[in-house]
């Protein structure tokens, strides 16, 4: 019976991802709002497969996500116009810094590991910040463009938005089918036996401080992935893609959807995602409307929308 | 240049001593009650503002004594209105809350007294120079080094001195134990919140006729002191008020040779201890983990 929910709602997820440009301009949207959902929704689940699966809180995941974006960015402007090769360059810089990172910081636990997170996710912010010459500094990395992708036989023209919305959502689909192998897995199994009793599975011969790392690496992957998507889809980044309040913005947005669900995080961003862009377009104040979401979230909703959802269908 | 080192590492020390009062009040909180208080920074910076407009009706000093401990009163509500229920959660919950929080205490004060940087007046017998070669040594700067060290020794006889004091450390240690003492532990966490509350406000004033105002004002703080709070050793106060120190003049002095490395170098000083001391510069062997 609850295979057979999953499904449904996996489906159901599908069918909605992949019709979202067709209705979204009908509802006020546009196919940039539909891009931005899919790319931060992979972020959130990212970080999820990290706080939800793992039950490690990382504060600084913008620190790898803003890596992918600038990787992506510099790579285009400076090195060669290929996209592919940017994305490599992208990921590959975010997975390779949350490596040596995540090695300092196995060993934290709780509230110490979110505060080391916060602190370190700080260090690229001001690298970008600083380094103006190359990284343009505050006012970010411009004058570049995402390029069409040369296959060979075809070219896919991804400067064209709604291109880039499937492009985008070709690599979500790659991304979401291979953390849920992995949550799946006996790899998956023992981080969720990890978060459960950490104990208890030390006792059993797990690696603990191995199986932490690896799943905030695996994370970060991810995640810095999901920048470079989100620089493409700007032609532009800046530092405010690796700052602490982007951090903090995936966390909600993974509390908000239902962190214990592997599509929770998706739902949590696509709210956000909607919610920010029309908060901002007409009130100056959308900081403080943004801060009471959160107090809410937290106060009446901690379980997020598919917690709920789950508790309502098993009463 | 041995005068522009010398004005860099006074300077690092004064901005060190910003991150120690304002890491102080953050350490305090996170070691009583498990939470990481990210409006932290909206408070100092609400402190600022409370201070500037007392300040037509009760001149500077009364606005220095006035202002942190509205803050403070403050801060007391918010405990108890928003931080309390979140106790024995998940730290994820009070973290978010607070996160929420800094963004609404940093929106109502531009809301209130706008965007722009204000000045915020000092009086004239602190601003003048002491010395026509250390041309840096205003009493206005020196005058912040005295009261932060005033106020960190207050803050460690109340620690050490007083019972609430006594209780807030055998609450750190063993919060179940007191409880069981039959000491009120929700009132306990309540005063400690507002004891770091004050600390934020007291920096926020001080800061404030340094940097001047701006909104933004607690935000620039508050990364740092978190910084300090690793480096110095979690769980240790003198860890924090020593880490604050150093990573101060640790970037005063980097302004001098790298200048854009002013902030990096605070994180490479805390890579470096979580590496070769993961504990922290004064912090105990396996306390916190």
């Amino acid at each position: 019976m609850t295979a057979l929910r999953g499904r449904t709602s996996t489906i159901a997820v599908w069918i909605v991802l992949l019709s979202m440009p067709l209705w979204m301009g009908a509802l006020g949207g546009y196919t940039e709002l539909a891009s931005r959902v899919v790319v931060l929704g992979l972020a959130a689940m990212a970080l999820n497969f990290l706080l939800g699966f793992t039950g490690v809180l990382s504060f600084g995941h913008a620190a790898y996500f803003g890596l992918g974006a600038y990787g992506v960015g510099m790579t285009i402007k400076y090195l060669q116009p290929s996209t592919p090769l940017g994305i490599l360059v992208g990921v590959v810089t975010g997975t390779l810094a949350a490596a040596v990172i995540g090695a300092l910081i196995a060993k934290r636990r709780g509230v110490y590991f979110a505060m080391v997170t916060i602190a370190f996710g700080q260090v690229f912010y001001f690298i970008a910040f600083r380094w103006n010459s190359v990284t343009g500094g505050d006012d970010g990395l411009n004058n570049w463009r995402r390029q069409a992708i040369d296959f060979g036989i075809a070219k896919l023209d991804i400067t064209n938005d709604v291109t880039f919305y499937y492009f985008a959502l070709i690599v979500f689909a790659l991304s979401a089918a291979a953390m849920g192998l992995l949550i799946k897995s006996p790899f998956g199994r023992t981080l969720i036996a990890i978060r459960e009793n950490e104990r208890r599975a030390r006792f059993l011969g797990i690696p603990v401080e191995q199986h932490i790392w690896l799943s905030f690496v695996i994370s970060c992957f991810f995640v810095s992935l999901a920048g470079t998507l989100f620089a493409l889809l700007s032609n532009f980044t800046d530092p405010r893609a690796l700052r602490w309040d982007q951090s903090g913005n995936f966390v909600i947005m993974a509390v908000l959807g239902g962190m214990r669900s592997f599509w929770g995080p998706l739902i949590g961003a696509a709210i956000f995602v909607v919610l920010q862009d029309y908060v901002s377009s007409h009130t100056e104040n959308w900081m403080s409307f943004i801060g009471l979401f959160f107090m809410a979230v937290v106060l009446f909703f901690p379980r997020g929308i598919l917690g709920i959802v789950k508790r309502r269908l098993a009463s | 240049m041995t005068q522009l080192i010398l004005f860099n590492v006074f300077n690092g020390l004064i901005v060190g001593a910003f991150y120690a009062l304002m890491a102080l009040g953050l350490s305090l909180i996170l070691n009583l009650s498990g939470v990481i208080n990210f409006a932290h920074g909206g408070f100092l910076a609400l402190g600022a503002y409370i201070a500037y407009t007392l300040m037509p009706y009760t001149g500077f000093w009364g606005a220095l004594l006035v202002a942190p401990v509205l803050t403070a009163a403050l801060g007391l509500v918010v405990e108890r209105l928003l931080i309390r229920p979140l106790y024995g959660r998940d730290p994820l919950y009070s973290l978010l809350l607070t996160f929420g929080l800094a963004y609404v205490l940093e929106d109502v004060a531009r809301a209130i007294w706008g965007a722009q940087s204000v000045p915020y007046p000092i009086p004239a017998s602190l601003t003048t120079p002491l010395s026509t070669e250390y041309f840096f040594l205003t009493g206005y700067r020196l005058f912040m080094v005295a009261l932060v060290a005033a106020a960190v020794a207050g803050l460690f006889f109340i620690l050490n001195r007083t019972r609430l004091g006594m209780r807030i450390r055998a609450g750190t240690l063993d919060l179940e134990t007191v409880s069981v003492l039959g000491v009120n532990v929700r009132i306990l966490r309540n005063l400690n919140f507002g004891l770091g509350i004050y600390l934020a406000g007291l920096a926020g004033v001080l800061a404030a006729g340094m940097l001047g105002l701006q909104p933004t004002i607690g935000t620039s703080l508050i990364m740092p002191s978190f910084v300090a709070i690793i480096v110095g050793g979690l769980g240790s106060l003198p860890g924090t008020l020593l880490g604050g120190l150093l990573i101060g003049v640790a970037s005063g002095i980097t302004t001098v040779f790298f200048p854009s490395a002013t902030e990096a170098v605070m994180y490479v000083m805390m890579g470096l201890v979580l590496l070769i001391r993961p504990r922290g510069l004064l912090g105990e062997e396996g306390r916190i983990q």
